[in-house]
């Protein structure tokens, strides 16, 4: 059935600081509502359990990229189209700029924001896998201040985070390394474009000639969070990759992820497909 | 529960005049542009952002506007299937789609006008990976995209051949 269009509230605030003040005036009742791509698919099937939002979407506080020699901070409004165009971030950070390349399609990629899918908090997000390989710290902001934290461990269950009513993501900052790592990203879905991830998964490696010297992984749509693989960097690290590495590695993967049976895929193609990415990662450093 | 919100006015461009819309704030823009100022070639798919059909531009941007709520558009300009021609003379596109074929049963037809529109606008000469990744949001259930795709060259080629 379609949404009651009366029982739902919309309102635009003049700058972030009035936006803060409906979240702090009255806590849980307001929620931040930024480009719509996810939260007007569930209101229009009379779904959206939440009615009053506060529209973000127009706040230039929240817009823009920043660079330093250390960051790069990207404002939470930053949509996939702008992440694609940025040249720092496809030299830098390429895993995010095809993760928002195969977020839906364009008309999505124009409205669709990096805040927008971690608050959203789907386990089968594109560019969570990316920003946890990249170590990215969300900053998020509050009436009576701000505050930086991990984005690792920043999802603590299906759809839950560490963050207060009355805060919203501010900005998403990505240390700059300034290291040599080779870096790997694939989203397996139904087809290109517009699909939601079967599974998706991004890795980053350094080499010490044939050894593992450093590795990042993580994998999205297998678990009530997205998983950033720590047991199975472990057991990689100082690694040269061989098939035994790669035959440990797949073996600590299937004991680190939690895949489901849903409408998009099942729990076994999930885990079989999971590994074989890994592999694919692997031999290909 | 009480109900949350009453009608506001929203002032936006659209094609090329100014419009003020009284919705409800989480209204569609879809059911704006359709239902309040009778702009019915911009239809309904999917409802969900996977097909395309219901694609404008807002500000210059493609976007699906049954995803939008119309208290965003608030100032923007618009820009529907309407405004693609001017007056009676077709937009390239339109003409390539009746030369080339690239309309059957004409549901998926003015979003995929849009997005080509769109892409031309950003990329006057795009190769076919650039036409594929442009028009990769609109879905076609019955022409099978090829005629879709000669219709964006043949589009390229006669705007070429005018300037």
């Amino acid at each position: 059935m379609r949404a009651y269009l009366p029982s739902y509230e919309l309102k635009t605030p003049v700058d972030l600081s009035e936006a803060l003040k409906f979240l702090a005036d009255e806590p849980g009742v307001w929620k931040p509502f930024a480009g719509g791509t996810d939260l007007m698919v569930v209101f229009e099937t009379g779904k959206l359990q939440h009615k009053r939002f506060v529209s973000i979407w127009s706040l230039k506080e929240l817009r823009g990229i920043e660079v330093t020699p250390e960051h790069i901070t990207l404002g939470a409004l930053t949509t996939y189209t702008e992440v694609q165009g940025n040249e720092i971030l496809q030299r830098e950070f390429p895993l995010l700029c095809q993760a928002a390349s195969e977020t839906g399609g364009l008309a999505i990629q124009n409205r669709g924001t990096l805040g927008g899918n971690v608050a959203n908090a789907s386990p089968a997000g594109d560019s969570p896998p990316a920003l946890l390989v990249y170590d990215a710290q969300l900053e998020l902001v509050s009436s009576t201040g701000s505050r930086l934290v991990p984005y690792n461990g920043f999802h603590t269950g299906y759809k839950q985070m560490l963050m207060r009513p009355d805060e919203l993501i501010k900005s998403i900052r990505l240390p700059r390394t300034g290291e040599p790592w080779r870096q790997y990203y694939r989203k397996v879905g139904t087809r290109k474009a517009q699909a939601i991830s079967k599974i998706c998964f991004a890795g980053l490696a350094q080499l010490d000639g044939e050894q593992i010297k450093d590795i990042r992984i993580a994998v999205g749509s297998v678990a009530p969070v997205v998983v950033r693989c720590l047991r199975t960097e472990d057991a990689l690290k100082g690694r040269k990759v061989d098939a035994a590495a790669v035959s440990a590695a797949r073996a600590e993967l299937a004991r680190e992820i939690s895949p489901i049976d849903d409408i998009r895929s099942t729990a076994n193609y999930r885990l079989q497909v999971a590994m074989n990415v890994l592999e694919e990662f692997l031999i290909n450093l | 529960m009480p109900d949350a919100s009453r009608k506001v006015e929203i002032n936006c461009t659209v094609n090329g005049e100014r419009q003020t819309l009284h919705a409800y704030p989480m209204a569609r823009l879809l059911d704006a542009l359709r239902e309040e100022l009778r702009l019915t070639g911009t239809k309904e798919g999917c409802g969900e952002g996977e097909c395309g059909a219901c694609s404008v531009l807002v500000d210059g941007a493609l976007v699906n506007s049954c995803l939008v709520p119309v208290l965003q558009v608030e100032g923007a300009e618009i820009k529907t299937i309407e405004g693609i021609a001017s007056s009676e003379q077709l937009h390239a596109v339109q003409q390539a789609f009746i030369t080339c074929g690239g309309a059957q049963c004409g549901i998926c037809t003015p979003g995929m006008i849009i997005a080509a529109v769109n892409l031309l606008e950003r990329t006057p000469e795009p190769n076919e990976a650039e036409i594929r990744t442009g028009l990769a949001g609109n879905l076609c259930r019955c022409t099978g995209y090829m005629r879709i795709f000669e219709a964006v060259v043949h589009a390229c080629q006669s705007t070429e051949a005018k300037s």
